[in-house]
């Protein structure tokens, strides 16, 4: 049984001018164990799929259908109440700025202490020296030491590890790592992923990896979902969305990564820009700016169809041309 | 700690400023004066056995017929004066204390509350402060002062003196309070490490009283220290109107008011010296606060 099954979800936000569909009937799953890369460019809806599982929607925002299934039940209707148990000792999160998530005012031994003493049944003594193992395990130098200091000691690398300590301290079973890197020198950035992975590994952690580092996903994940304006464009296992991408669009994305073997003298890029959520056309959300349209790509809107060892949201692929 | 503390940007910050200093000195000499009443001061102004009606209305010692005795001359009942001010300045400071200690619990609690429910329960308590700030203070603090002692029984009247007019005071003061927190909580609530807090899953209240908390109290103590002095002010006008702390237990307001009857018969000085006392001390209080504002204010650096 997947860990996480989120199947036609749909999220609204209901505006003055009418009710903008954010999240358009995503479906994906989860496997123990499994890393899935969310990719995507910005506003594409990855960070509220994010959102939308972990319960944490910013109103008016809000699941207008489907359902987001952990362990074979509905966690989208819960309560908050019911959903905070939820929160942190099943589902954990990283956010992208180190700087801002950890509270300026409490040393980092207190915050880890304090997340572990929310979930698990652990003396302050125990906690303590757990939160110094933590710490420890996420590569902190002194970490007996370090335990008292506060934020604002430490470097941003060494804050997002702590940030990592802090979401995989309650030993949940799923960790959404919202662009753990965009705010992180170059130079740490692959450190940082390198340690989530390592760490994930080693607790059986499934990870959600959002992010907009092609890179990073086919270092790290499973399997990737391409996401283009709410909606999934390709999802399947990296090697082959890296390799031999069905959709258009994601041909687009791995054009545009620079490559050590291929000497090209121009990337390519994907002209023209994403489009509101308002102005999204009809029929392909992608038509305007694709290379092959067809007719049928500017009346039909294409579901996920099987391509290959993928599964791609295009008429091309999907016999659409016939 | 100590050495960490003297070496700061703060301690600098102060050492450079002779007005935060000269303030810091009055406000450390009348405070500790004003605690150590019954060890320094040279008579008990409450003794009644040691009053002596022959000592009534002694000039200061620095006039022609002053006594050694009396540093600044006696009332008209043989009360020194420099004592009655010492223990004045006790009571003054113990009400003012006790009534802005108050006004924070309560402003805390309601910013907090609005600032980090947000929608209906916010509007509810912001109007109500809105409401509350369109009066003065004094006037807040007179009729809740009014009311209370009419609904008391005779009896507990004289026993609840102080916690009234603490009430009345501390009651007049919160929306400010209340006001700031909810400010400022309403930034802290959309800062990532509060959204962080609950998505590991910690409860609000916790989020609110151990996250949120400690980082709004800054500009909330900084108001506290201001409103300490008005606070200091309120209770001397509430006094001076009759309405605060009666004679037997006389603060600085009563002092001044019961001395203001000898001023134009020539005995100034039973007046003039809890005033100026009294103006010294909330001069202190504010000068210090606002340094306190600008020193805190990262803006103004």
């Amino acid at each position: 049984m997947a860990l996480l099954d989120v199947i036609d979800l749909v999220v609204e936000f209901p505006t003055r001018r009418g009710t903008l569909r954010a999240l358009d009937g995503i479906s994906f799953s989860i496997e123990p164990g499994e890393i899935l890369g969310v990719v995507g460019e910005s506003g594409a809806g990855k960070s509220l799929t994010g959102s939308a599982i972990i319960g944490l929607l910013e109103p008016p925002g809000r699941v207008a259908s489907g359902q987001i299934q952990f362990e074979g039940s509905r966690i989208d209707r819960l309560s908050p109440a019911q959903m905070r148990p939820i929160r942190g000792r099943q589902i954990g999160a990283i956010f992208q700025d180190p700087l801002t998530t950890l509270d300026p005012l409490m040393s980092v031994g207190r915050q880890l202490v304090e997340t572990m003493q929310t979930h698990l049944k652990l003396s302050d003594r125990d906690a303590r020296a757990r939160a110094v193992q933590w710490l420890e395990e996420v590569g902190i130098p002194a970490a007996a030491e370090r335990v008292e200091a506060y934020p604002h000691q430490f470097s941003g690398g060494m804050r997002q590890r702590v940030v990592i300590a802090l979401a995989l301290c309650a030993e949940p079973k799923l960790v959404i790592a919202d662009e753990p890197t965009t705010a992180l020198d170059v130079s740490i950035q692959s450190q940082i992923i390198s340690l989530l992975k390592r760490l994930t590994e080693s607790h059986g952690t499934s990870v959600m990896l959002v992010t907009h580092d092609m890179g990073v996903i086919a270092e790290t994940c499973d399997r990737v979902a391409v996401m283009y304006a709410g909606r999934i464009a390709e999802i399947g296992p990296v090697a082959d969305v890296v390799r031999t991408p069905s959709h258009p669009y994601t041909e687009g994305l791995m054009g545009s990564i620079p490559s050590l073997e291929a000497r090209v003298e121009r990337l390519r890029q994907i002209d023209g820009a994403m489009p509101r959520l308002g102005a999204i056309p009809q029929g392909c959300a992608f038509n305007p700016r694709c290379g092959r349209t067809i007719a049928r790509c500017f009346t039909h809107r294409p579901d996920l169809m099987p391509a290959g060892a993928t599964q791609a949201a295009c008429w091309l692929v999907g016999g659409g041309a016939a | 700690m100590l050495r960490r503390f003297l070496d700061s940007d703060f301690a600098y910050a102060f050492r450079r400023s002779p007005v935060a200093v000269i303030s810091t000195l009055v406000v450390v000499v009348v405070v500790l004066a004003a605690l150590l009443a019954p060890y320094l001061a040279p008579h008990n102004p409450f003794d009644l056995a040691s009053l002596d009606l022959m000592d009534s209305l002694k000039p200061p010692v620095f006039s022609a017929d002053g006594d050694s005795a009396f540093p600044l001359g006696t009332d008209d009942q043989g009360r020194d004066v420099l004592s009655t001010i010492m223990y004045g300045t006790r009571i003054s400071l113990e009400v003012a204390v006790l009534a802005i200690g108050f006004s924070l619990v309560v402003g805390i609690s309601i910013g907090l509350l609005a600032g980090y429910a947000g929608g209906a329960v916010d509007a509810v308590l912001m109007r109500i402060v809105d409401v509350q700030l369109t009066f003065p203070a004094i006037l807040i603090a007179l009729l809740v002062d009014g009311v209370v002692r009419a609904l008391l029984p005779r009896e507990m009247q004289e026993a609840l003196e102080i916690d009234v007019i603490v009430f009345a005071i501390g009651i007049s003061r919160w929306p400010q309070f209340a006001r700031t927190v909810r400010g400022s909580t309403l930034i802290e609530r959309g800062r990532d490490y509060v959204m962080a807090a609950r998505v590991i899953g910690i409860s609000s209240a916790r989020i609110m009283i151990s996250h949120i908390l400690p980082n709004v109290l800054g500009p909330v103590l900084v108001i506290a220290t201001l409103n300490l002095g008005l606070a200091i002010l309120d209770e001397a006008t509430l006094s001076f109107l009759g309405v605060g702390l009666p004679p037997t237990e006389p603060s600085l307001g009563t002092l001044i008011r019961i001395g203001n009857n000898f001023l134009f018969s020539g005995e100034w000085w039973i007046t003039i010296f809890p005033g100026l006392t009294l103006a010294a001390m909330v001069l202190s209080i504010n000068l210090l606060g606002d340094w306190l504002r600008d020193a805190l204010n990262p803006r103004l650096r």
